[in-house]
Formats: C-alpha cells, structure tokens, sequence
C-alpha cells in the first residue's frame, strides 16, 4: 500500500508549481542570500589572494636580498621611507620640473595621446588602402616589414635632426611606434573579410561608401582594435625611453633625473606608476573595443 | 519554343590560376518555369554551386548565358537572392538589422520608412523569427540564423530564390522542420527556387525537378528527373508513393551505380 501513495503524489505536485512557489521563496531566499554572498567572497577570495601572496612573498624576498646593503637597489622599506612624500603626495607642483608623479605621468600620457591619435587615424587609413588595393600592398608591404623591426628609440636621432626639437621629436617617436601594428593588423582584417559578406554586399549591390560603412568597417574593427591595443602598449614603451633623452617634464625624464641624483627609491616608485599606467591604457583600448564593436572583438 | 523564366544557356566555367585552367562546368543548359522549384544534385566538387553562383552573378561564364525573366545575368543582383550554406549573416547586427540592411537597398524609394520596417517584420513573420529580432546571430542557434537568412532573401522579393545547401549544416531535426518550412513558404509565395544540396531526399521531398549533374571537372547535366508529386507534400504521406520512391531511386542509381564517387570512379 505504501509504494503507490508516493507515486500520486508526485503526479500532483508536478502540475501546479505556482501554488508551491507562492509558499517557499521567501524563507530559501534568506538563506540562499547569505550562501550566495559566502561563494561571492570565496569566488573574490580565490581572485585576490594568490597575487597578494606572491606580492608579498616577492617583496619579503627583496627586502631579505637588499637589506642591510648601501647603495645599489633600495629594499621595499628604504623606498617607503625615502620616497614617502612622492607616493603619498602625486599632486604637488613646485614649478618647474619639480612635480609630483601624477604631473609627469600625466603630460606622458598627453604626448602618447596625441602621437598615438595621429597613429590610429593614418595607420587604419594605411591599412584599409593596403588591404583593399593589390598594388598598394605589393608596394608598400615589404617597406613596412622592414620599418617596423627599427626599435623606436633608434627613429629619436634622425627625428630630433629632422625637427630639431624635443616635442615634436618625441611625438613622432610615439607615431612610428605606435603605427605599425595598427596597419599591419587593419590591413590583416580588410584581406581576411570572409567572402561571405562580400557576397552579400555584392547580392545588395552596396555602394563602395556603404560597402565600407557597413561591412568593412564593422567587419574589421575587432583587427583593428587588435592593432590599436598593440599600438597603444608600444607607444607607452617608447614615450618613456624618448623622455629620458629629450628632457622636460614627463615620466621618463623623471626617471633618468632621479637617477642623476642618486634618487634610486623615486624610480621604483615612478616604475609602480609606469606599469600601472600602461596597463590603464590597454585595458582602456580593449574595452573601447569591446564597446565599439559590440561584443564581437576579442 | 517558349522562352522559360530562367534559362541557363550552354554555361560554361574555366577558373585559370596560374597557368593552369580548370574546366568546371561545360555546356550546361537548364530551363526553369517561373513557380518551380529545381533542385541540383550530385557528388561533392562537380560544381554544382558554381553553376547557382553563375546564376547569381557571384561567378562569370567563360561561355554561354544566364538569362532571367529576359535579361541577361551579369553582376549580382537582389533579383536573384541567395541563402547561402553558412547563413553568412553579418555579426555585429541584430537579426533585425540584418533582414533590414537588405530591405533599406532594395526598396529604398519604393517603401516609406514605416513600410520598409513591416516588411522587414512580415518576412521574419514568414520564418517565425520575430521573437528573436533583437538578437544578434552569435546567439541564436544554426537553424535559426539559416531562417533569418532566408527571410532576408525572401525580403528582396527576388525573381528567383537561390538556396546553396541551406540545411547542410543543420541537424536532421532542425533540417526537416525548415525543409517544411520553405515547402510552405514555396507554396504561399509561388517563388522559383533553385536549390544546390546533396540530400536526395531533400531533393524528393522539395522539387518539381531534380537536375543530376555528373563528376567534374567540366561538369554535366547528366539527368533531370521529375518529380510527379502533387502539391502541398506532407513528407509524413509521400515517403511510401510511388513518385516519390521513384524520383528518389532514379537519382540514387544515377549518383552511386552510373557515376560513383569520384574517388570511386578513378
């Protein structure tokens, strides 16, 4: 007698859920809340923990090769306590080239923002020639596989004699850096358009400005932004190695003057900023990316 | 002799690379009355999407003609809409905007903006994808991006609806149901269809005629075999007629007894 009573009654809770669902939410949601939270945490927990721990284990390591020495690379706490007023004070500004970090980091960024700029309007100009015209890359391909090995601080020399000025100098540094990616990869995307989409633009019989607004652009914006986050990442490298030279206010001129003054606790301090800043960019570009081409760029 | 709405002329196609010249196709001659629905079958390489991509200007002749409805082929035109075999809806537009980037070419003009939009709608109402509208492909399944794509062929009101494969890629299932769904469609719209697949039971079950094309290269119309079944076709009642049995062996001999694989064959 007890095996069938089971059996009806599992027949009859399956149909009217609704009444079921009335009764029980609220108290599991309680308790489904607090275990959601807990996983939540574990879930930050597993994220933040392993790179403190080696954050630290890195540092105590440092710290153990460096101390007691004089001279040669600060232990962590000798940075902490000669370079204290710099990490705790990015905002003061004495004139001159006696910023704080954030002043220098910031005119490095609007240099690298406007060579870069100028990089991304001509390379993904270059690029789309390149990959839509046979002869444009037949002519200028094997020029530009050459031109982009020259590391950019050999382009500095022939840039300050050609403009025979810091600013220009270095914006340039940055262009040249920064260009090459962008066309390469452009170029990449506009010859690798699936012939899918190009069949279809041919069955609508698209005109070649709607053929490039509406398939080539958004068909080559994720290569793009390939290019551009490159781009951005190699620029970053150059502006500090072509600041160091050309002088002035900026990063990398900060860097090599602490150096000058024995100042070895400032340039740890400046690299912290350097990294942390281009890892700003790329991530900025990336999600640009992602925005711009709606989820479809990698 | 009547003139048939579609006629393929002794077509013939040469793809040279190099100094190498391949025959694809040659001295194929087809006709096909407006309303019908053709398939082309046969071994895989004989170029029978070359010949639909003739038809639909994507591919040059080297010799012959492709005439439509008294004009002759020559670019890709919205009058001879393609569903191709891997949907190729575009990415980084919702379904809706993919049936409407068609709809805006075409009848732009013709259609006021509020016309142009229920139209868009009406042929997503054909495939049932209106739900979906907002969707991007990227995250509806196959059979549903390859429904999208014959609405935004339907869309362009073309003289001729050319389907290359459209169901290759799909799951039997999901190929039966969009099997019945294009037979419906074909009976509600009276469409020419040519259709490319290497089903021969698509082939049966959807046709008027079945063009059997031989190995390539240079490629053949080998046999045209009709199919004798009456309209509408339920595949439930004409998989035990005779027609359909007939149809469907006729063109089994003709593919594995009279012209084997071509790894067969050689």
């Amino acid at each position: 007698m007890s095996v069938p009573a089971p059996k009806f009654d599992l027949d009859l809770q399956v149909p009217p859920p609704p009444d079921l669902a009335m009764v029980h939410p609220l108290p599991r949601k309680a308790g489904e809340g607090r275990r959601r939270l807990v996983q939540a945490l574990v879930r930050m927990a597993g994220a933040v923990v392993p790179p403190v721990v080696v954050l630290a284990l890195l540092l105590g390591l440092w710290q153990l090769l460096t101390m007691g020495q004089t001279g040669g690379l600060p232990a962590p706490t000798t940075v902490w306590l000669e370079s204290k007023d710099l990490i705790l004070h990015p905002f003061f500004d004495h004139g001159g080239v006696d910023k704080g970090l954030f002043w220098h980091v910031l005119t490095s960024l609007s240099r690298v923002g406007a060579g870069f700029g100028l990089a991304a309007v001509v390379g993904v100009g270059l690029g789309v020639l390149v990959g839509v015209n046979l002869w444009a890359h037949r002519g200028l391909d094997p020029i530009f596989q050459v031109l982009r090995t020259v590391p950019p601080l050999a382009w500095l020399p022939i840039s300050l004699a050609t403009f025979r000025e810091a600013q220009p100098s270095a914006l340039f540094v940055i262009f040249i850096t920064a260009i090459w990616p962008i066309v390469i990869n452009t170029a990449a995307g506009v010859r690798n358009l699936p012939s899918d989409y190009v069949n279809v633009a041919r069955v609508l019989r698209l005109s070649p400005v709607e053929y490039f607004l509406r398939i080539l652009l958004p068909a080559t914006t994720p290569h793009v932004f390939t290019g551009l986050r490159i781009g951005i990442g190699m620029s970053w490298l150059a502006i500090v190695a072509s600041e160091m030279l050309l002088g002035g206010v900026g990063v990398g001129f900060f860097i090599w003057d602490q150096y000058n003054s024995s100042r070895i606790s400032d340039i740890v301090v400046a690299l912290l900023w350097v990294g942390i800043t281009g890892y700003a960019l790329d991530r900025l570009v990336a999600l640009a990316g992602r925005l711009i081409s709606r989820g479809s760029a990698s | 002799m009547t003139k048939a709405y579609l006629s393929i002329e002794a077509v013939g196609v040469s793809f040279t690379r190099g100094a190498v010249t391949t025959e694809v196709l040659r001295e194929v001659s087809l006709k096909v009355d407006e309303g019908e629905f053709v398939s082309i079958i046969g071994h895989s390489g004989c170029g029978k999407s070359t010949l639909l991509n003739v038809v639909a200007g994507l591919v040059p002749v080297t010799t012959g003609a492709v005439i439509l409805d008294r004009e002759a082929v020559e670019a890709p035109g919205p009058d001879r809409a393609v569903v191709f075999q891997n949907h190729s809806l575009l990415p980084w537009l919702s379904v809706y905007e993919n049936v409407a980037l068609a709809v805006d070419k075409v009848f732009a003009g013709r259609k006021s903006r509020a016309e142009r939009r229920d139209w868009v709608m009406h042929n997503l109402a054909l495939v049932q994808m209106t739900h979906a509208k907002a969707q991007r492909p990227s995250e509806i399944s196959g059979g549903m991006k390859q429904r999208v794509g014959i609405a935004r062929a339907l869309a362009m009101q073309p003289k001729v609806l050319l389907l290359d494969e459209p169901f290759g890629a799909l799951d039997a299932l999901t190929r039966a149901q969009l099997q019945d769904r294009v037979m419906e469609i074909h009976a509600q719209l009276g469409n020419t269809v040519l259709m490319v697949t290497h089903d021969v039971d698509e082939a049966a079950l959807l046709s008027d005629r079945i063009v059997m094309m031989t190995n390539g290269p240079a490629a053949r119309i080998g046999q045209v075999q009709p199919v004798g079944l009456s309209r509408p076709r339920h595949r439930l009642e004409i998989d035990r007629e005779a027609a359909f049995l007939d149809a469907r062996h006729q063109v089994i001999a003709f593919l594995h007894a009279r012209h084997g694989a071509p790894r067969e064959a050689a």
